[in-house]
């Protein structure tokens, strides 16, 4: 019983209020260009409405371009599942957890690839080639992280990896870890997300053609993974481990809104890459991760 | 250079009677076009004139450093000629009109096609040019675009990233504005005029008007022409302000874009204080000016133009001053200065390659005699030079203005405009804010319009942006368009 209630809590945590993290963006960005701005509930309103919408569907695209992004979206949530969520600690948690964690995100960019190739569409395939060929790089970086935090607490399973102490390791992370952020989450400097030139779009490109319930839950997915990376850096540099409970959660929620006041700032104030600077900033992402694991293997940690 | 011509010399805006234009057999007249034009001349328009069954054609040349313009033509013929384009790539697109609405077929054109219709059909399904190759892509852009924009179609063909090749097909807006105007002026020719292209209305408007007004062998009062001039100035602010935003708009640059917006709005409001409209419709019309601008209006203008033109300068600053954007704008899509010559580039895109080219300077007409801006002129040709030249304009624009607003000439607004002269060419030349609008027009034995041929400054500069994307990352197609941004009505007409 007290299972379900801490399962139904959980899940209610990353559904409902993942669709927040866009929204406080794009307040951040109109309060920084002085607009008013669209209101911060406004991903949950084109939720409701695209839901209500019927597909429209290629007559090129087999069953699969609805099925897949059904199949993102599960493996998103089950990738949120495994990410412990400050005191109230992971769904599931077992040795190894991180590596299924990576796999699980692998396997939604794999989907959403996937059904962009699906209508053989100019514009999704430069999409799909781009996104993949930068998600080799911020995986990298990301492996490195994980590695790092796994020699810092000697173990596998996220549980134990995500109680950092502060130190030089964590600053590097946290460098390394939201450079990733930005880039697995279509943010500027690497995307635009407001954009509507195709030509430019990452992202963006792999999903024009996609709409109603399909379309709502790639968008529900990507707040989702918004959510998942905040949650993870802010565990990973922060030690909340020996804090109450209340004041633990507390930290972690002041975090994650820390973390997406940032992303605002960051796409206010600074232009987008041209593709080709692109490698360099996620090679430095890579970098500062590989520091830090160097910091926690060989470095103070007693 | 020009002294040598064969060609009759006549000035921006003026006149001259049709049997003073000298007419060749046309593989002469091409042979002396191509000459002039090796020798540094430029082509303003090339087109035809129906007489009976055959087809006379016309070129309208300029020569730049010597603030003179020349017209020669040849005698009426049917079927084919040389083609100009084989040797001067500025005709081309000149040669495929003239094809497309006469059926005059040039020889040895290397890329003979239609320019905005295929019979019945849009202009897209006409065939492009391809790279064959298994590592090749073709992207097909529009007509519908993503943004609300004009109608055009892109044929990229590229290979990864970078773009081999780029053709652009037109036609959609094709209103017909030329044959509508044959046996005119018209009641609705002035406001046809506006409508050419919506952001170029003043410039548009003014080009008729000393067009008329020279074919009358007449000048608007000196009141008129200083606030055309005003008028025409503020048209650049209006765009270029809003060009810049769109800009840093592309490359998700928002302090500058959200600035400019705004900017571009209070502009077109002081347009909106000198005539009611915010484009500028319904100021300029043969003989003068509609609406005056009283000196109690003139320092309201001015006290309202002094913070635009702060906030301006430090919307732009901003956009200087951010490395990324920078790193985004240099080195792309550039377009060598032999290009631009070579198709013969018009307006800021010219003056971006280092080419010193403007109507205000180079062929001064109306106020502009008077009172003019210094040339903008920025070396590279790359997106962040066309960005630059238009910053500076933004700047020299807001110099001219502050200039000129408190110090008005005295006298009339609008005189009485005599009828056409028969049988008479005239040609009239305004450096609207993408460049030259060159409009000429003929008369036949009874002061009505013959033929009227309007050259807007896309008509020029579609080709440049075609050159600007060879080798230029197809993600950065955005920023390249943005930094022409071209006219599709003014091109389809």
């Amino acid at each position: 019983m007290k299972s379900l209630l801490d399962l139904i809590l959980r899940l209610d945590c990353w559904l409902l209020l993942a669709p927040l993290l866009p929204g406080i963006i794009n307040k951040v960005k109109a309060w920084v260009a002085g607009r008013r701005g669209p209101p911060v509930l406004q991903l949950y309103y084109d939720l409701a409405r695209l839901w209500k919408k019927s597909v429209v569907m290629s007559t090129l695209a087999s069953p699969a371009f609805v099925i897949l992004p059904a199949v993102t979206w599960v493996a998103l949530l089950g990738a949120a599942m495994l990410l412990p969520l400050g005191p109230l600690g992971a769904g599931l948690s077992f040795r190894g957890d991180a590596l299924l964690m990576l796999y699980l995100l692998a396997l939604g960019r794999f989907a959403t690839a996937w059904a962009a190739m699906e209508t053989g569409s100019a514009f999704e395939g430069m999409g799909t080639v781009r996104e993949v060929s930068y998600a080799v790089l911020a995986e990298a970086a990301m492996i490195a992280a994980v590695l790092s935090l796994s020699v810092q607490s000697g173990s596998l399973s996220l549980a134990t990896m995500l109680t950092p102490s502060l130190g030089a390791s964590a600053v590097l992370l946290a460098a390394g870890l939201f450079i990733v952020l930005l880039a697995e989450n279509c943010r500027v400097p690497f995307d635009d997300p407001n954009t509507h030139l195709e030509l430019t779009m990452i992202h963006e490109a792999m999903v024009l053609d996609h709409s109603g319930p399909p379309l709502a839950a790639i968008l529900h997915g990507a707040s989702m993974k918004l959510l998942l990376f905040a949650v993870l850096l802010v565990q990973a540099v922060l030690p909340m481990q020996h804090l109450q409970p209340l004041a633990a959660a507390g930290l972690l929620a002041g975090g994650v809104l820390g973390v997406t006041v940032a992303v605002g700032l960051v796409e206010s104030l600074l232009a987008r890459f041209a593709f080709r600077r692109v490698p360099l900033l996620l090679t430095a992402a890579f970098l500062l991760c590989l520091f830090a694991l160097l910091v926690a293997w060989k470095g103070g940690v007693p | 250079m020009s002294a040598t011509t064969p060609f009759t010399l006549l000035a921006n805006a003026s006149s001259m009677t049709w049997a003073e234009v000298p007419a060749w057999p046309v593989v002469d007249f091409i042979r002396t076009t191509g000459a002039e034009l090796t020798r540094g001349a430029r082509l303003c328009a090339l087109f035809g004139v129906p007489e009976g069954a055959a087809v006379q054609l016309v070129a309208v040349l300029a020569f730049d450093a010597d603030s003179t313009l020349a017209v020669g033509r040849s005698i009426p013929f049917c079927g084919e000629y040389p083609s100009l384009s084989a040797s001067h790539a500025q005709a081309h697109l000149f040669e495929r009109e003239v094809w497309e609405q006469h059926g005059l077929t040039p020889v040895g054109h290397p890329w003979l096609k239609p320019v905005r219709r295929t019979a019945g059909d849009a202009p897209a399904n006409a065939g492009f040019f391809r790279v064959a190759g298994g590592e090749i892509h073709e992207v097909a852009v529009g007509p519908v675009h993503a943004g609300i924009i004009e109608p055009g179609h892109f044929r990229f063909q590229c290979a990864g990233e970078e773009v081999l090749h780029l053709e652009i097909a037109l036609g959609y807006q094709h209103r017909g504005i030329e044959e509508a105007l044959s046996g005119g002026p018209h009641r609705a020719t002035l406001i046809q005029m506006e409508t050419i292209a919506g952001d170029t209305s003043i410039a548009h408007a003014t080009a008729h008007a000393t067009l008329m007004e020279a074919l009358a062998d007449s000048e608007a009062p000196l009141r008129a022409q200083w606030l055309r001039a005003i008028a025409l100035e503020l048209e650049r602010l209006a765009n270029h302000t809003g060009d810049l935003g769109a800009l840093a708009n592309d490359v998700a640059f928002l302090p500058t874009s959200s600035a400019c917006g705004k900017l571009r709005g209070d502009f077109l409001n002081l347009t909106a204080m000198l005539c009611g409209n915010r484009f500028g419709r319904g100021l300029v019309r043969p003989g003068g000016c509609r609406h005056d601008l009283e000196p109690a209006l003139a320092t309201q203008m001015l006290e309202r133009l002094r913070p635009a033109m702060t906030d301006t300068a430090q919307a732009i600053a901003w956009l200087w001053d951010s490395a990324a954007v920078r790193a985004r704008f240099e080195n792309v899509g550039v377009v060598f200065p032999t290009q631009a010559a070579e198709i013969g580039l018009v307006g800021p895109a010219a003056r971006a390659c280092g080419v010193v080219r403007d109507v205000r300077y180079d062929h001064p007409c109306g106020w502009h005699r008077f009172a003019q801006a210094p040339v903008t002129v920025w070396p590279g040709g790359d997106v962040f030079a066309r960005a630059r030249v238009r910053s500076l304009e933004i700047q020299r624009s807001g110099e001219f203005l502050s200039e000129q607003l408190p110090s008005p000439p005295e006298g009339g607004l609008c005189g009485e405009l005599a009828a056409p002269a028969p049988d008479t060419l005239a040609v009239a030349l305004v450096e609207g804010w993408r460049g030259e609008v060159c409009h000429v027009a003929l008369t036949d034995s009874a002061g009505r319009f013959r033929r009227y041929k309007i050259t807007d400054p896309s008509f020029h500069n579609w080709s440049g942006l075609a050159l600007a994307l060879r080798g230029t990352a197809i993600s950065d197609f955005p920023i390249c368009n943005k930094s022409f941004n071209l006219s599709y009505c003014g091109f389809d007409l």
